[in-house]
């Protein structure tokens, strides 16, 4: 390295290295598009992260001029060594259905560290509270909060507050912050009062974050989630405005404008505004409960398992209740075993089946369904009409067909799996309970649908027995 | 007003890079399968724990105790969510590789 930094300045191989891991990110993400390049994507990003932080200890110099110290620097690799072990061993422990919860801890560990970041750098020079240094302690500390909160959600232990009053809250929280914000960048305030003014402004910031995502419904939180995504981002390239750090600016920027379209592309397939998600608190009754549902009609294991053995199409919609009940693998036993029998099993994938997309492609493929039997929403409904059963585990509110008749439901225009189009109905619940928006779901009292009550698990092991015996 | 004047001369390459990193996500992600999404959107956190760039400078010009102590928090959980966020990445997407018939 030293014979290299005396032809080139170090501070040139520095950034040419950001340059290469910038490079390196792009190519990851764009190789993440794919399922057989994604895992090598998901690679190519980690390497991209670990070069610039080996280039930055090795060869970043402060505007003194002067490198990190041995001390300094044996602090920061032991501070990495730690962090990288903890989160690699929770990583990988967390089990199949706790995925979503812990990709929301890890964004909320991100927002921490650009809002610290940010933080100390006002510290460092009080006297330039610099627009993007605000910006990282804002974005940094709303994304920390909320999605700790989201965190506690998807693991049930924060319940939902629905009050039509949190909206005004949240505008006066906002207002706040934007009113702070200019204060601070315009006012010639001293010293003391401009630093209160930034502690104030990491306070309001954190509990807006937690009353923005309270009000917020269940059923919505994996927009939440992705918003907070890239608000970690943002925050992120923030901070790297602080530092002129091209890798951190692109890298940032990239998360945020990916989380962005990833955001919209999911409220698109619940058929609702972002700004409809953020401030409609979904879920909240609010609409009429139609107490004259019907009578709902069970069927025993055994019709259940000659039904399926007999057609010659099924299509199987998993929803969180097969999650929930690590289900997954006995799911792709039946259908296994049907598909000996000569039945031509399908799977029904709707876009926010779970408690985020692409949640319930991720727990099939875990029990080895080939990805090419998970058929999407747009491209199956076409095909349920010829469709002899369709069986319908642990999912709720994508196939309710309120979002097909009834204007006063809040999931009204929602796209479903028209599940009540296929000839045979069997739906696998554990009680006759509301989906995670607790609207009531007429395809229960349907003529056509059979119910299975029981958890997924016991439920599918009985019914594999079952048409193993046939 | 000054100070945005100000800012925006004196971070017009940063700005450059904004806006087109801005095109550059949309553009990379809206090729994406929806199957692909939750394996994506780690994958992009993960991303976001370029922070850490940050708290490896911080920690390693620190002096003051506040700076010690705040960047070593920041550095630290920085890395959780760098080392965590690809690996739960990592075996999300481990279960995508190609079966066998």
């Amino acid at each position: 390295m030293d014979t290299l930094t005396n032809i080139i300045p170090a501070n040139v191989i520095l950034e040419y290295s950001y340059l290469i891991a910038a490079i390196m990110f792009v190519y990851g993400l764009k190789l993440q598009s794919h399922p057989d390049n994604a895992r090598r994507g998901n690679q190519w990003a980690a390497a991209g992260m670990i070069l610039p932080m080996i280039t930055t200890l090795l060869l970043h110099k402060n505007q003194a001029g002067s490198g990190i110290s041995m001390v300094n620097g044996a602090v920061v690799i032991v501070t990495m060594l730690v962090g990288g072990i903890v989160g690699t061993i929770m990583a990988r422990k967390v089990k199949m259905t706790a995925m979503p919860q812990m990709v929301s801890f890890f964004n909320a560990t991100g927002g921490a560290a650009s809002a610290t970041v940010a933080l100390i750098e006002f510290s460092k020079n009080p006297d330039q509270a610099v627009l993007v240094g605000l910006l990282g302690i804002i974005i940094g500390s709303i994304a920390f909060s909320g999605s700790m909160i989201a965190f506690g959600k998807l693991d049930g232990k924060v319940g939902d507050i629905f009050a039509s009053f949190m909206t005004y809250v949240n505008l006066v929280f906002m207002a706040t912050i934007v009113g702070i914000t200019l204060f601070i960048l315009l006012g010639g305030l001293s010293l003391e009062i401009r630093t209160i003014l930034v502690y104030s402004l990491l306070i309001v910031s954190l509990i807006y974050g937690v009353s923005f995502v309270m009000p917020i419904g269940g059923a919505d939180m994996p927009v939440v989630i992705s918003l907070l995504n890239s608000f970690s981002g943002i925050a992120a390239s923030m901070a790297g405005f602080i530092y002129h750090n091209e890798a951190m600016i692109l890298g940032g920027i990239l998360v945020g404008s990916a989380g962005t379209i990833l955001t919209i592309q999911m409220c698109r397939a619940m058929n609702r505004s972002l700004l409809n998600v953020i401030i409609g608190s979904f879920g909240g009754g609010g609409m009429a409960h139609s107490s004259e549902a019907g009578i709902v009609k069970e069927i025993s294991m055994s019709d259940a398992a000659v039904l399926l053995s007999y057609s010659a199409k099924v299509v199987i919609v998993p929803g969180y209740g097969l999650a929930v009940a690590k289900a997954q693998h006995l799911c792709h036993d039946l259908e296994k075993m049907l598909e000996e029998k000569g039945v031509e099993v399908k799977y029904a994938i709707h876009p926010v089946a779970g408690r985020m997309p692409g949640h319930m492609n991720v727990l099939l493929a875990e029990a080895d369904v080939p990805y090419s039997k998970l058929l999407e929403m747009d491209d199956i409904n076409p095909e349920l009409p010829n469709t002899d059963v369709i069986v319908i585990i642990g999912a709720n509110d994508v196939v309710n067909p309120a979002s097909e008749d009834d204007p006063s439901s809040p999931i009204y225009g929602m796209p479903i799996i028209k599940a009540r189009e296929a000839k045979n109905i069997i739906v696998m619940k554990r009680g006759m309970g509301k989906g995670y928006a607790a609207i009531e779901n007429m395809l229960f009292f349907n003529d056509k649908t059979r119910m299975l009550f029981g958890d997924a698990k016991v439920t599918l092991q009985a019914l594999v027995t079952e048409v193993k015996s046939l | 007003m000054e100070n945005i004047l100000e800012f925006l001369s004196l971070h017009r390459e940063a700005i450059f890079i904004v806006v087109l990193s801005i095109f550059l996500g949309i553009e990379v992600i809206s090729h994406v399968p929806s199957i692909l999404h939750t394996p994506l959107m780690s994958g992009a956190n993960a991303i976001s724990g370029v922070i850490i760039i940050g708290g490896i400078i911080l920690v390693g010009h620190a002096s003051t105790t506040f700076e010690w102590v705040l960047g070593i928090v920041a550095l630290f959980l920085a890395m959780l969510n760098v080392a965590g966020g690809f690996v739960v990445t990592d075996r999300m997407l481990e279960m995508f590789k190609k079966k066998k018939k």
